[in-house]
């Protein structure tokens, strides 16, 4: 049975949990820590923790999120953003993370990839590839959050990940990030079919049929989802004490902008892609029941 | 006099070995990630985890002195635990880029997995993710104390291209499917117990079958 996984992705700023739109305009939602803990909780079946600002503030504090989730959570843990050199590496996977996602250094240094997943193995080392739609139609891959171009051609560019040894990969569309229209069918299907590992489709759920569409259409093997958990949590959680009120989420609480944002639970997801037909792990309640 | 286990996690430089130790730490058991003939031998159990390619994690493992230890421990009474790659490694041989010999602690070969297919589509390979396991006959884990908790059919995390074929079919301790294909997702023999899937990635019941190694390290201490 294949089971598409459903990823709970949380961007990190220092000890905070940050989410903008077009990897812009950053806001603090709070602490990652309790975040992961409740999807981990519902059933998310793996977490990404994404350094937003990683090269421009070292990253001792991400090393400690790291080393604090993974004491309490038994699911598969990525870390991404910033990361170099093998040393960067073994860093974050020492402190408790169970593969990392490469990006920038990557695509300046390929044979990154090459050497990182002969040590550590290819299933360690996920490629994340960040592409911008041309007029032409192609996909340009872009890299620092969608900031800077490279030339590259990001479908080229995942073929070329794989041939090195990269285990899965991630393909986040820049113009969808954050917008919460949907995913880019096109892109991730045309570099899912075309490649033998997994794709983990990132960047623009906003409903469920969003998810649904881009696991079947898209043929994807997974989602990353950030927004869309993230303020159904917050949410949920006004007004009952565990949400630590350090965010800022005066947007949420005021309505008008509330009502543009229909988030969806971990167990909520799952359950629209079963009644689909797209098999997936069951929320954590309905597993221990078998 | 009661103590806390010791167990050894061998380190043959290949993969992320610390997700075994904090799944350890969790449950009550000292671990140590060593490459040490001597620390091995001391060690109450032996963990042989893993990712990467067959060959050279033997090839490292006989650079290292550690293949005819492994071997004698399986021969002990002593728990070896193989997981993922150190699940494949206990197999005589694999047909992962060539022919490549394995420990031949189980007799049996480790093959790819030949074109998995679903509903007309082909599934990736490696597996990435979550599938389950089944027993093999029913109530068949009821007597088996590594599987204490455990429902057949409960869901593991699983990362692999490759999966083991025992000779003997008795050893299997669950099956799963991978689009057509059954395959072994864990076996035992008095001792020896191993996993092609990741028990300490595994959520709760994942954890389930490490408290369950524990006890049973445990038990065979305080002998």
């Amino acid at each position: 049975m294949m089971n598409h996984r459903i990823i709970a992705r949380l961007d990190i700023k220092g000890p905070n949990l940050v989410k903008g739109i077009h990897f812009e305009g950053l806001r603090v939602l709070g602490k990652p820590e309790f975040f992961a803990r409740h999807y981990y909780e519902a059933g998310a079946d793996e977490l990404i923790y994404m350094d937003a600002v990683a090269s421009l503030y070292g990253r001792n504090s991400l090393l400690q999120i790291v080393e604090r989730t993974s004491k309490e959570i038994f699911i598969p843990l990525t870390v991404g953003g910033g990361l170099r050199t093998l040393e960067d590496i073994q860093a974050v996977l020492r402190a408790g993370a169970d593969k990392v996602s490469l990006n920038t250094a990557a695509i300046a240094n390929p044979n990154l990839v090459r050497e990182a997943s002969r040590r550590f193995g290819s299933s360690t080392i996920l490629v994340s590839i960040e592409a911008i739609r041309r007029p032409d139609g192609t996909y340009e891959a872009y890299v620092n959050y969608g900031r800077d171009k490279t030339g590259v051609d990001a479908f080229d560019w995942a073929c070329q990940a794989v041939d090195l040894g990269a285990g899965e990969l991630m393909i986040t569309a820049i113009q969808r990030e954050g917008t919460r229209k949907g995913f880019d069918l096109e892109l991730t299907r045309k570099i899912a079919e075309s490649v033998p590992v997994p794709v983990i489709a990132s960047g623009g759920a906003g409903n469920v049929e969003h998810i649904r569409e881009v696991l079947s259409k898209g043929k994807a093997d997974a989602v990353s989802l950030a927004s869309i958990l993230h303020y159904q949590l917050i949410r949920e959680s006004l007004g009952h004490g565990d949400y630590s009120d350090e965010g800022n989420i005066e947007f949420l609480r005021d309505k008008q902008s509330a009502s543009k944002i229909s988030g969806a639970s971990v167990p909520e997801i799952k359950s629209h892609l079963e009644k689909n037909g797209i098999a997936c792990r069951p929320p954590a309640k309905a597993a221990v029941h078998g | 006099m009661d103590r806390t286990p010791a167990v050894a996690i061998v380190d043959y430089h290949l993969g992320n070995l610390y997700s075994v130790r904090r799944a350890c730490e969790v449950v009550g058991v000292q671990a140590a990630i060593t490459s040490s003939r001597t620390e091995i031998e001391k060690a109450d159990a032996v963990i042989l985890p893993g990712v990467g390619a067959f060959g050279d994690a033997m090839a490292a493992l006989r650079e290292l002195g550690l293949v005819e230890l492994l071997r004698d421990i399986a021969q002990s009474d002593k728990m070896l635990v193989g997981i993922c790659l150190g699940q494949q490694l206990l197999m005589s041989e694999s047909h992962e880029f060539g022919v490549h010999q394995g420990l031949d602690i189980i007799r049996g070969a480790v093959r790819r997995f030949e074109n998995p297919r679903e509903d007309g589509r082909t599934l990736k390979v490696p597996q990435v993710g979550w599938n389950r396991i089944f027993e093999l006959a029913p109530n068949a884990w009821q007597n088996e104390p590594v599987m204490d908790g455990i429902t057949s059919g409960e869901y593991m995390y699983f990362v692999h291209s490759f999966h083991v074929q025992p000779e003997d079919p008795s050893v299997w301790l669950s099956s799963s499917r991978y689009g057509q294909i059954e395959f072994c997702s864990s076996l035992m023999r008095g001792n020896v117990v191993a996993f092609q899937f990741h028990p300490e990635r595994s959520s709760r019941m994942g954890l389930q079958i490490y408290r369950n190694l524990a006890r049973m390290i445990g038990n065979q201490v305080s002998k």
